[in-house]
């Protein structure tokens, strides 16, 4: 799954030569104008040799050449959208291999469960999964943990844990249960989970044509009316002139001019981006969000996880005032037992190191553990008689002054000390008292500051999410190089800032695991939800990263800007190619009539065929040639928009005006050499 | 070529850039309804012209009621003007007793004069009494100019304003164009031109006796030149009042105002681009277009100013070289007065403009030469371009360019912060089909048809083609200057061309309008690094690139059979009757 497929792998080639076959049905032709046009052309064409050979016409040959050459146009082009449907499949396969069909228990009305295939599951069955089985489908942990091996999506080998509530609860069919056994309630239906949606979105047929690839559409349908235009009445004039052409010689003109290339290449690409997006283990819900995805302005970007390594550490406890390390450190150990998230287990181990405290069980010494909520901000205990809390600042002044006691300045000082050199203080409380300061330490992620760096060159805008207190944020900040931070953040305030930014008419782009991040992730332009987070929060975004790696969002901005880029690159070379067609085509047509002509032969082309038929050939060949280019997408390097386009126009348009010039003149020769015209 | 005919391009770019910033910071000041130093005395007119016809000014208009003022205004005066023409014997200031003008003509006078193109099918002195040259063609030279500027700055402020439902109000748009911009410059002008000996005057034609022959006698036209000289060239009309057009020396006495008439061509045109830069808040942008549109009015000079000074091959023993005493080069159908620098400057400026006043025969230009002229309207009027018509075409190109160019960048194509969507491209792509289909289809039938077409040429072979190609072209470009050689004074040719004419004007505002109504309802996107440039040397060069590929991929074939050909064979010495 993760290692890249190699661009001309056989089976995939061999597939796509029956497809390009296949795609000659006019009702799919229809649906790009541009071959369309190309393919009546060739149909035309097609009729009038036939005429032509039943009463032994002259020019046969020519006009055989032409014809073919004019149906290979057509494959060509057929060709490259089957190549990248091919290997979109070939990705989709590797997947829906690791589904297949499973059998499940799947839980009766009267609490038995019985055996059923997976596909005959509907959202809200609810299914048993013990260990050694694989999880019939897309779900929600309803009940029970276990470790699950999800290496056949993701490629990660390690298991990971899944378990009821929060945000580790979604299981995705195809996965396997290594121990323990859960309850799952399943949350799709046949055919619309997750990998469903996907090989759809890279099957041609089903794919719907985004935005800015409507608009292409209708720029590159204008064009070939235009040109359709220059050429049917240029007959008329050639009749003025009394120099009547073929329609061999009009159909081939028309080919040349109209953007082919681009016409030819244009599904490719789209197929290609979605299919880049797969490599990266990325599943976009849409093709619209990968075009938004080049377009984002901003970024939000949780500090935990993407910024920063993983968790904090807790590396000191500071005591406040007439409080021994040890008091404190037990209180600290305490109100950290219960607590699973990995800062409050760093704090029962330093504290087990430093001041050699052991874990005790909570239910013996009747202890009531209070979970960390969005609204209290803090977490702790309620022993008897002790009501101990662990929590940021702001919480614990709270907690304290309602106690009836205050926080010691000593205590203030150290808070913003800590958070000024970049760590996370923690005060932890016993009842009125506050009796220290936790510092847990923050470490940024290496070789971020680079990449956001890179990301600010291309006018991309980077805000760090934190609940951190604004000092803390702010040094975390500058080092990791973001733009700005939005601290003490709870999810409305995600929100308002995704809001806010869209209000400026910019496009937002965040990660999300939680329940709580949904709405968040449904109101920004693209919303990349991690696979291990929550149902919820997968059907709100228009991504999931199956590695769960938010970092990834860098990468996915990259990919859809060199989706757009590789669209435009080849729209301006196919348009800047049909300079050197026409200095190709037009001396041709009229050269027997008016030698003079020949003084547009800037190409010196052996003979009006031999350049009628060299245009006709380049036009069809760089097609092919560019499919590799349409499939891996231009070169992307992180740069302003000026010095792209200047890279890009030098590339594209000076090149599309100079190579077709050195193309043509190549096959002239050839052809002579060949004595095929 | 010679040094002092390059001195009078540049004499005449320098002026020109001079104007530009403020005579556009003028407009600009006038179009978003700023104080001008005018107002004392033209405040209270405007309150009066809205008070009378019952318009509200601050109610501001949605793009199909701006379309729909505009289309209904234009077809009533159209009507008027076609009216005036066919009743013109029943009308005052008529001394010569000129008989009314017939249908045909009358509709293509009329459509001519409403979409500011002033083809002339007919020899004005000897058709049109001096009430239908004033009342019915003259007061179109400023509506049809006002018309113009209305929509380059509704397409302006659709790119300005953010979440916007409306783009202005036509009648005011109109009123403030004429009454703060047009009038004024004109009344200097008018004066300016007097001072230099255009006659201004509701006189009968003089009887003169030749010098030759004091036996004969001569009627000199005349009438009221200068006010309708001054609208010809500033509102880029270009209909003379006489048929020799501003080689007349009534129209164009002078080597000053020469050189006026060549700038007051291109003075609102190129002012116009520094009110985008600065109504867009972007100086930058206006100026890049400014660029651009120099660097293709550069280049068409350059080319025709060396085209008409080569030596005729096939003419021999006769000096064709420029010396102290003789211009050289190509002075068929040139004024003396102006030679060839001059006559090859103004056919530049008066193609580029969309104006269509001319001071030699373009007719009789080298196949070169005038092939530059040809193109240059070719390529959509672009180039400077009519009075707002100008600003507005080329703005259609420079959504194109972003849209072809600007996924190269990375992100969705993005023009100053409005993102160009499929309905823009959709309205865009209209404007630049419509140009084409009507001048190659209805020249494609012309020059099949021996009756209707081919019988009006006085010329056969590649410039008789060239000769239609170019009255068509001329009539949807809105341009009105001819390959005169072609009599354009039929039934067929005035009702196609009026259609054309027709077609260029209205049928190609239409979506104009649509995309500034489209782009005002959009949010913006706030500029940052990655934002596509609008405002540099680089982009200067992209435009003019697309204008170039677009307009020379279009024509290409059509010019090859024409002009082109028409060069090649007279090189090899092949003549046609």
């Amino acid at each position: 799954m993760t290692e890249k497929k190699s661009l001309w792998n056989w089976e995939i080639i061999r597939k796509a030569l029956v497809d390009s076959f296949l795609k000659l049905d006019p009702r799919g032709m229809v649906k790009n104008p541009v071959m369309f046009v190309v393919e009546v052309g060739s149909v035309l064409t097609a009729a009038l040799l036939i005429s032509d050979a039943l009463n032994h016409r002259t020019g046969l040959g020519f006009n055989l050449q032409i014809t073919l050459w004019l149906w290979f146009t057509v494959l060509f082009a057929n060709f490259a959208e089957a190549m990248a449907e091919g290997r979109g499949k070939a990705q989709a396969d590797t997947l829906r291999k690791a589904k297949g069909e499973t059998m499940a228990k799947k839980y009766k009305e009267n609490g038995e469960f019985e055996d059923v295939i997976s596909s005959m599951l509907r959202a809200g069955d609810i299914i048993y999964v013990p260990a050694g089985e694989y999880i019939a489908g897309d779900g929600e942990v309803i009940e029970g943990v276990a470790s699950v091996d999800e290496s056949a999506i993701t490629g990660e080998s390690a298991p990971v844990i899944r378990e009821a509530g929060g945000d580790r609860s979604a299981v995705t069919g195809g996965t396997k249960v290594l121990s323990d056994w859960i309850k799952v309630k399943i949350t799709s239906n046949p055919g619309e989970t997750f990998l469903d949606r996907m090989i759809a979105l890279v099957e041609g047929a089903t794919r719907q044509k985004t935005p800015n690839e409507i608009a292409l559409s209708i720029l590159l349908s204008g064009l070939t009316i235009v040109f359709l235009l220059a050429v049917v009445t240029l007959q008329p004039f050639a009749i003025y002139a009394h120099s009547e052409q073929t329609i061999f010689v009009l159909v081939s003109l028309l080919v040349c001019l109209i953007p082919t290339t681009i016409g030819g290449l244009l599904s490719a690409i789209g197929i290609a981006g979605m299919d880049r997006l797969v490599q990266y283990n990325v599943l976009a819900m849409s093709g619209r969000a990968v075009e938004a995805a080049g377009d984002v302005n901003t970024l939000l970007l949780d500090k935990t996880g993407t910024i920063t390594l993983g968790n904090r550490q807790a590396t000191e406890f500071f005591p406040a005032p007439d409080v021994t390390p040890e008091r404190m450190a037990d209180a600290a150990q305490l109100s950290s037992l219960s607590d699973e998230t990995p800062e409050g287990r760093s704090i029962v181990v330093l504290a087990k190191e430093k001041y050699n405290l052991r874990g005790r069980d909570l239910n013996s010494i009747h202890a009531e553990f209070v979970p960390f909520t969005a609204q209290t901000r803090m977490s702790g205990v309620n022993l008897p008689g002790a009501i101990i809390r662990k929590g940021s600042i702001d919480a614990i002044t709270r907690f304290v002054e309602e106690q009836g006691g205050s926080l010691p300045k000593k205590v203030r000082d150290k808070v913003e000390e800590i958070a000024r050199a970049g760590g996370t203080p923690l005060v932890v409380a016993e009842n009125s008292t506050a009796l220290g300061v936790i510092y847990l330490k923050d470490i940024v992620k290496g070789g971020l500051k680079d990449r956001l760096a890179r990301l600010r060159a291309m006018g991309i805008r980077t805000i760090m999410i934190t609940g951190d207190n604004p000092l803390t944020a702010a040094v975390i900040a500058r080092e990791a190089g973001v733009d700005d931070f939005l601290a003490e953040a709870k999810p409305k305030d995600k929100m308002d800032l995704i809001k806010r930014e869209q209000s400026k008419g910019k496009l937002v782009a965040m990660t999300g695991d939680g329940t709580n991040d949904a709405p968040a992730l449904a109101q920004a332009d693209v919303g990349v939800a991690m696979n291990s987070g929550t149902q919820a929060a997968k059907e709100a975004g228009n991504m999931v990263d199956l590695d769960s790696n938010p970092t990834k969002l860098i990468e996915i901005v990259e990919i859809g800007k060199q989706l757009l880029m590789t669209r435009g690159a080849l729209t301006t070379f196919s348009i800047a190619n049909d300079v050197a067609k026409y200095f190709a085509i037009i001396p041709a047509m009229f050269m027997i009539s008016f030698p003079a002509l020949k003084a547009l032969n800037i190409m010196f082309l052996h003979s009006p065929e031999s350049a009628i038929l060299s245009a006709v050939i380049f036009n069809a060949l760089i097609i092919i040639a560019l499919i590799p280019l349409a499939l891996k997408g231009v070169k992307y390097v992180p740069k302003s928009a000026e010095a792209l386009l200047q890279r890009n126009l030098l590339v594209y348009g000076l090149g599309g005006i100079i190579v077709p010039f050195i193309g043509i003149k190549a096959i002239d020769l050839i052809l002579v050499a060949l004595h095929l015209a | 070529m010679t040094a002092n005919g390059w001195m009078q391009y540049l004499l005449f770019s320098v002026l020109l850039l001079l104007s530009v910033k403020p005579v556009g910071a003028y407009i600009a000041r006038v179009l978003e309804g700023e104080k001008t130093w005018l107002d004392f005395l033209l405040r209270p007119i405007e309150r009066i012209i809205y008070k009378l016809s019952g318009v509200e000014p601050e109610k501001e208009m949605n793009w199909r009621q701006y379309a729909f003022a505009l289309l209904g205004f234009s077809a009533i005066s159209l009507l008027l003007t076609y009216g005036i023409e066919r009743l013109q014997n029943l009308l005052p200031w008529n001394p010569q007793h000129l008989v009314a003008v017939g249908p045909d003509l009358a509709w293509n006078t009329a459509v001519s004069f409403t979409t500011n193109t002033n083809w002339q099918s007919y020899v004005p002195e000897a058709v049109m009494s001096y009430f239908t040259q004033m009342v019915g063609l003259a007061y179109h030279n400023f509506l049809s100019a006002a018309v113009g500027i209305s929509v380059a700055v509704a397409l302006i402020r659709g790119i300005r304003r953010t979440n916007s439902e409306t783009i202005g109000n036509f009648w005011v748009d109109a009123t403030r164009s004429i009454l703060y911009i047009l009038v004024p410059a004109c009344i200097v002008y008018s004066l300016l031109l007097v001072s230099q000996g255009v006659p201004q005057n509701l006189h009968e034609y003089t009887q003169a006796a030749t010098l030759e022959n004091s036996s004969v006698t001569q009627s000199i036209a005349q009438g009221p030149v200068a006010s309708q000289e001054a609208i010809k060239m500033l509102g880029t009309n270009g209909g003379g009042f006489f048929n020799a057009n501003s080689a007349h020396p009534f129209e164009n006495p002078t080597p000053f105002t020469n050189l006026l008439q060549m700038l007051s061509i291109f003075i609102i045109p190129a002012g116009l681009t520094y009110t985008l830069g600065r109504l867009t808040g972007s100086p930058g942008h206006g100026w890049a277009v400014l660029a651009s549109m120099f660097i293709l009015f550069s280049a068409g000079f350059a080319t025709v100013y060396w085209a008409e000074s080569q030596p005729h091959p096939l003419i021999h023993g006769a000096t064709q070289t420029a010396t102290a005493t003789a211009p050289g080069g190509n002075m068929e159908g040139k004024e003396v007065r102006f030679g060839v620098a001059n006559s090859s400057l103004f056919a530049t400026i008066t193609t580029d403009a969309s104006c269509g006043a001319v001071n030699s025969m373009h007719d009789s230009f080298s196949p070169l030469g005038g092939m530059v002229a040809m193109t240059n309207m070719m390529l959509g009027e672009v180039i400077f371009g009519g009075v707002g018509a100008g600003l507005y075409g080329i703005l259609i190109f420079v959504i194109l360019a972003v849209f072809i160019a600007g996924l190269m960048v990375g992100r969705t194509p993005e023009y100053l912060g409005k993102k160009i969507e499929s309905y823009d491209v959709k309205m865009s792509m209209l404007y630049v089909l419509i140009f084409p289909l009507i001048i190659l289809s209805l020249t494609a039938v012309f020059v099949l048809s021996p009756q209707i077409g081919l019988s009006s040429l006085n010329n056969h072979g590649p410039h008789g083609f060239s000769e239609i190609l170019y009255a068509f072209t001329s009539a949807v470009a809105n341009n009105g200057s001819a390959f005169a050689g072609l009599n354009a004074n039929t039934w067929w040719y005035n009702v196609c061309l009026g259609g054309a004419m027709f077609g260029g004007r209205f049928l190609m505002l239409i979506p104009v309008l649509a995309i500034a109504g489209n782009l005002a309802a959009k949010k913006s996107v706030p500029p940052s690094p990655g934002t596509f440039p609008v405002n540099t040397p680089l982009f200067t060069i992209l435009l003019t690139g697309v204008i170039l590929i677009l307009g020379a991929l279009t024509f290409f074939p059509a010019l090859s059979l024409g002009p082109i050909l028409e060069h090649l064979l007279l090189r090899s010495g092949q003549l046609f009757s």
